[in-house]
């Protein structure tokens, strides 16, 4: 399973345009908002957990759709399924690369996306924290996702509206801790419940991905 | 066995049974069931009747099983165009075992071993495709129209692959439209095996 993630590390470093297209989405979604807003940085950073949430997940889902449907067009799905390795470990190994390729460059994109956003530089870390939980939990879910709408017509469509819904837990707890960080209240229970989240679907999305996945 | 694509029945009533060392070729018009029956072999496809048994035992009990006994060459290549030739064939040596340098050279491809594969003909991504068989041994493969771009040298080389893996007591089942060097292969026409048209099939 390791060797799979190791080629889709690769793969990713031979086209980095694709994880430097969620990072740039990312930033400038996110740059968008204090022209929305006006000259109003409490506005701004009352909005800033939910905005960078929301933006973070919509970066993630970006690449998503070609998660599986660049290994069913070459032929390489029909080998991955009968390399030896279960559907399970295959959806494992896809999701970890997704998130090694787009959730933990978005780390490094959230300090600049903070500061744009006006929010209190003690919330930063939490804020990393939150966006790397929530983009793991996105990458999980989205692994069943792109699974499920695989061959599907117009997929790429039909793969936000089925993960953005699944995802609404995440952006709640996630904007609670950050709210509660930069507001100098403890944001530790948050996490843990984000964290939960991510215990969860880190068994049952691979299983699920991996009972959708099929040759056809 | 039985496969059915799509609602219609491809083949019906199909039994074949495959011995180590035999080599059995597909042929029949396009749409007969080739690439469905290789399919079904690999696991890939479910069969809409029959079964697919192993030294006796159903062979899809435990997939991964059946899957790391068998070498499928589909149509498509499988080759990342990003990736060296080496790189493409990096995966499936940690996966399987087998020397990559070996494999390059069996397809003729050592002296390109660095260069990206989106650089290759589609003669040669079909030569790396065919590497992977020469990597490590394994005692079923199943080959779709193997010989698609190749020349009449790299054709040899496969009959020369195809020679060594029966020797070592391989079994291959392959489709195919042109004649390939597979001295004492059985042929299968599955033209014969297609329904009548009236026949109504059990949903």
């Amino acid at each position: 399973m390791m060797a799979l993630v190791g080629r889709e590390l690769r793969l990713a470093l031979r086209h980095p345009a694709e994880t430097l297209a969620a990072v740039l989405f990312f930033l400038l979604v996110v740059a968008l908002f204090p022209f929305g807003t006006g000259p109003a940085p409490e506005l701004l950073a009352r909005l800033a957990p939910g905005a960078l949430l929301a933006t973070a997940l919509l970066a993630a889902l970006l690449p998503l759709d070609r998660l599986f449907g660049a290994e069913a067009e070459d032929g390489s799905l029909d080998q991955l399924l009968l390399s030896g390795l279960s559907r399970m470990e295959i959806a494992a190994a896809k999701a970890a690369a997704h998130w090694l390729c787009t959730g933990a460059p978005l780390l490094l994109a959230t300090p600049p996306a903070a500061a744009m956003l006006n929010l209190p530089v003690p919330a930063w870390s939490t804020a990393a924290a939150v966006l790397g939980l929530a983009t793991l939990y996105l990458s999980l879910l989205g692994t069943a996702g792109a699974a499920l709408t695989l061959g599907a017509r117009r997929g790429g469509v039909l793969l936000p509206l089925l993960v953005l819904p699944l995802a609404i837990p995440a952006v709640i707890f996630g904007a609670a801790a950050i709210e509660a960080a930069a507001s100098g209240l403890p944001a530790r229970p948050f996490l843990l419940l984000l964290g939960a989240l991510v215990a969860a679907a880190l068994p049952l999305a691979p299983l699920a991905a991996g009972a959708a996945l099929r040759a056809e | 066995m039985a496969v059915r694509r799509g609602g219609r029945v491809v083949f019906a009533g199909l039994s074949l049974t495959l011995r180590p060392g035999e080599a059995l070729v597909l042929t029949g018009a396009n749409g007969a069931g080739k690439s469905s029956l290789l399919r079904l072999l690999a696991g890939l496809l479910p069969a809409a009747a029959g079964e697919l048994l192993w030294e006796g035992a159903p062979a899809l009990a435990d997939a991964p099983a059946h899957a790391a006994r068998l070498r499928y060459l589909g149509h498509a290549d499988a080759v990342k165009p990003a990736l060296t030739l080496a790189e493409n064939l990096a995966f499936w040596s940690r996966r399987w075992g087998g020397d990559i340098g070996a494999a390059l050279a069996a397809a003729d491809l050592a002296p390109l071993a660095d260069l990206p594969a989106r650089l290759l003909s589609a003669g040669q991504r079909r030569r790396l495709a065919l590497a992977r068989l020469a990597l490590a041994p394994a005692p079923l493969w199943l080959l779709d129209e193997p010989t698609v771009g190749l020349d009449a040298a790299s054709i040899g080389r496969l009959g020369g692959l195809l020679a060594a893996h029966r020797g070592a007591g391989g079994m291959v089942v392959v489709a195919t439209h042109v004649a390939l060097p597979l001295p004492e292969a059985r042929g299968l026409d599955l033209g014969a095996a297609a329904p009548p048209e009236s026949e109504d099939w059990p949903a």
